[in-house]
């Protein structure tokens, strides 16, 4: 699925180096997770292959499906299958949610030749969707984000995910801002679309996240660069432990 | 205070070809004061303070710079779908053929070229009344040429809720053509009324609409200003509000090489509530100002002004408002906001807001703002799959969506932002 190869990363107007050598391969079907310090470049790693401006990527590869993103425009990274859950989701006034979902899906669908979604389907859909995240007809109808609160913010982005359904569904600090009932249901949203054709890659400072949304596998990013991998018990390790120790491991 | 010598020559100059239209002894009274109102101005020029951000000579040169006719290919004119009664001037001048029969209960519909040869008429108490009540505390000579020249227009009474809207379809042939028009419009108390006006009308156009909404009554008017590229127009609205009375206009202007739209709102009953709002798109040569002037000399009403303009390839916007409180008009409510989207660099956008307040409890303020798009939105949309051009689309039609809100009727505003959306598809890469 998502094959990421000695990615180097730096910022274009500060000519500084953030990802310095990045490996990572999510096969279908599979949830890793990746934590790590504050600075380590979990984000811009999210960023850069979405596809944000500011990014220059000086080396390496990633692609999705043997594809290479990094040459892709971002509406294209999105119509290949490619998801992020933003950690700050954007206010846009003016645009409706619905509008803005409806524009989304069917630019989407148009991209890969596929039969745009009447209005009824549409609707039928989202209403559907929008329930089992506890997101009410005044919030589609409002304007993206706009006075939304952190985790109404959060389920809307679950919400254009399972409107999206994208292969593979980048989280960026998706548990950030967020009380442990609403942790619960952006986990239930995410879970919901587990699949055997989707992958998940899930950035996240605390493990509590990781208790909702079982990773596979577990990486340690420090200083650019994935430093440990395991399995779920690396992630209780880093939460009883810090990461001093498997930095000094690792140096 | 004589005028300078250059000022009096060019007002002359503009003056010498003119003849007052031939009419009754009410309009012609009404007339000879408006020309008397203009010699003592005289003519803008770029020096007034009043025109700093718009050239005036194109406006006030005695010839209309020529203006080739726009091809509109299929598209159907706005506001076609509408039920409404069409009055239809081409180049300014009445067409009967392509109108409808001005006849709507509840309200009297007739031609400034017929009431004018009566001797007496109620408008008299209107035409160019409001207009030179407007030329304190700044001077709107054009409006006065306006009323001094103007062979034809509208006037309408309203009793009743009017049914549909009126609607003054300004076709234009020539590409000489320099078309003056002048509408009174009386709203009766309780009495309500849209007037919905279109299309290019001329080489050179100049309106000027007064407005008298008496206590209780509602007037709404939208207007869509033609996209012939090359036409120059000069507007006035006048516009004086009784108690509980309500007035909003809306305008989109799209293309137009030059335009200039005034709007002077005397707020002079308790109560009342006064919008004007305008969406502007331009491209290239383009140059809108909107220059606003609302008094407020009542208590406990509430003023609006929005103002949106999206500018690109070297485009120019000028704003320029002003609330006037007046000492007494307590609990005035009053805002203005002027934004400006500019797609490039070339653009340039110009405002000039201003509050004068003599009353102490009143809530008065206002927003200026230029900028590019938003890039931190335009990402978002494209994360999404949304393709770039259809994502600044998207964002584009947002920043326009608070001035378009004042349109009270949703089919009018759809038929609006279609036609927005239609302007953007047409100038994607």
């Amino acid at each position: 699925m998502l094959k990421i190869k000695d990615l180097q990363v730096k910022l274009e107007e500060e000519d500084k180096q953030i990802l310095k050598g990045v490996n990572l391969e999510v096969p279908a079907g599979a949830v890793h997770a990746i934590m790590g310090p504050n600075g380590s470049g979990k984000s811009t790693l999210s960023y850069v292959l979405s596809g944000r401006e500011g990014y220059e990527v000086t080396g390496g590869e990633a692609s999705l499906d043997d594809t290479d993103l990094l040459d892709m425009e971002p509406e294209e990274r999105a119509a290949a299958g490619l998801f992020l859950a933003f950690q700050y989701p954007v206010e846009i006034p003016g645009v409706g949610n619905m509008t803005f979902l409806r524009t989304a899906v069917n630019a989407q669908r148009k991209a890969r030749g596929e039969e745009e979604l009447s209005a009824t389907d549409f609707l039928k859909e989202i209403r559907a969707k929008a329930k089992t995240l506890k997101i009410d007809a005044d919030m589609l109808k409002r304007p993206v984000n706009v006075g939304f609160s952190g985790g109404e913010k959060k389920r809307n982005e679950i919400l254009q995910m399972a409107m999206l359904q994208p292969k593979m569904c980048i989280l960026d600090e998706t548990d950030s801002g967020l009380d442990v009932d609403a942790m619960k249901l952006v986990s239930q949203g995410v879970n919901a679309l587990r699949d055997e054709g989707r992958s998940f890659l899930v950035i996240t400072h605390y493990q509590r996240l990781l208790d909702h949304i079982k990773p596979d596998v577990v990486h340690i990013m420090a200083n650019g660069r994935i430093v440990k991998s395991g399995g779920p018990e690396l992630a209780l390790d880093v939460e009883h432990n810090g990461y001093a120790d498997i930095l000094a491991e690792v140096a | 205070m004589t005028l300078p010598q250059a000022k009096q020559d060019a007002t002359e100059a503009r003056l010498s070809d003119l003849d007052l239209p031939e009419g009754g002894a009410w309009v012609s009274e009404a007339r000879k004061d408006a020309l008397a109102r203009l010699r003592q101005m005289g003519l803008p020029t770029r020096r007034d303070e009043y025109w700093k951000y718009t050239r005036p000579d194109t406006l006030t040169q005695p010839q209309a710079p020529s203006a080739q006719v726009f091809d509109h290919g299929d598209e159907a004119p706005v506001f076609d779908a509408v039920d409404r009664v069409k009055i239809v001037f081409v180049d300014g001048v009445f067409n009967a053929e392509a109108s409808d029969d001005l006849a709507l209960a509840g309200v009297e519909i007739e031609r400034l070229a017929k009431a004018s040869t009566l001797d007496l008429h109620w408008a008299r108490d209107l035409y160019g009344v409001l207009e030179a009540r407007g030329q304190t505390p700044v001077q709107r000579p054009l409006a006065a040429l306006n009323t001094a020249f103007a062979p034809d227009g509208v006037i309408i009474r309203v009793t009743g809720k009017a049914t549909k809207p009126v609607s003054l379809i300004y076709r234009h042939q020539d590409s000489e053509s320099d078309a003056t028009m002048h509408h009174v419009i009386r709203l009766e108390n309780g009495a309500d009324l849209t007037i919905l006006e279109n299309g290019a009308a001329a080489a050179r156009l100049s309106t000027v609409m007064e407005v008298d909404v008496a206590d209780g009554a509602s007037f709404h008017h939208v207007r869509a200003q033609g996209r012939d590229h090359e036409r120059r127009a000069v507007t006035h609205v006048f516009a004086r509000l009784g108690a509980q009375s309500t007035f909003k206009s809306f305008t989109l202007t799209v293309n137009g090489a030059l335009t200039r739209n005034e709007c002077v709102i005397e707020v002079n009953g308790d109560n009342s509530v006064a919008h004007v709002a305008g969406a502007a798109m331009g491209d290239g040569a383009f140059h809108h100002d909107d220059t606003v002037f609302v008094t407020h000399d009542a208590l406990n009403c509430e003023s609006r002004q929005v103002f949106k303009k999206v500018l690109r390839n070297g485009a120019t916007g000028v704003f320029q408002g002003k609330i006037l409180v007046k000492a007494g008009a307590q609990k005035t409510d009053g805002y203005q906001k002027s934004q400006a989207l500019l797609l490039d660099g070339d653009s340039q956008f110009l405002a000039k807001p201003e509050l004068e307040i003599y009353a102490d409890d009143v809530a008065c303020s206002h927003g200026s703002t230029s900028g590019a798009i938003d890039e931190e939105a335009l990402f978002y949309l494209r994360s999404r799959g949304v393709p770039v051009n259809l994502a600044q689309d998207l964002l584009v039609i947002a920043f326009m969506a608070e001035a378009i809100d004042e349109i009270e009727n949703p089919e009018i505003s759809e038929d609006i932002v279609s036609r927005l959306e239609a302007w953007l598809e047409r100038r994607r890469d």
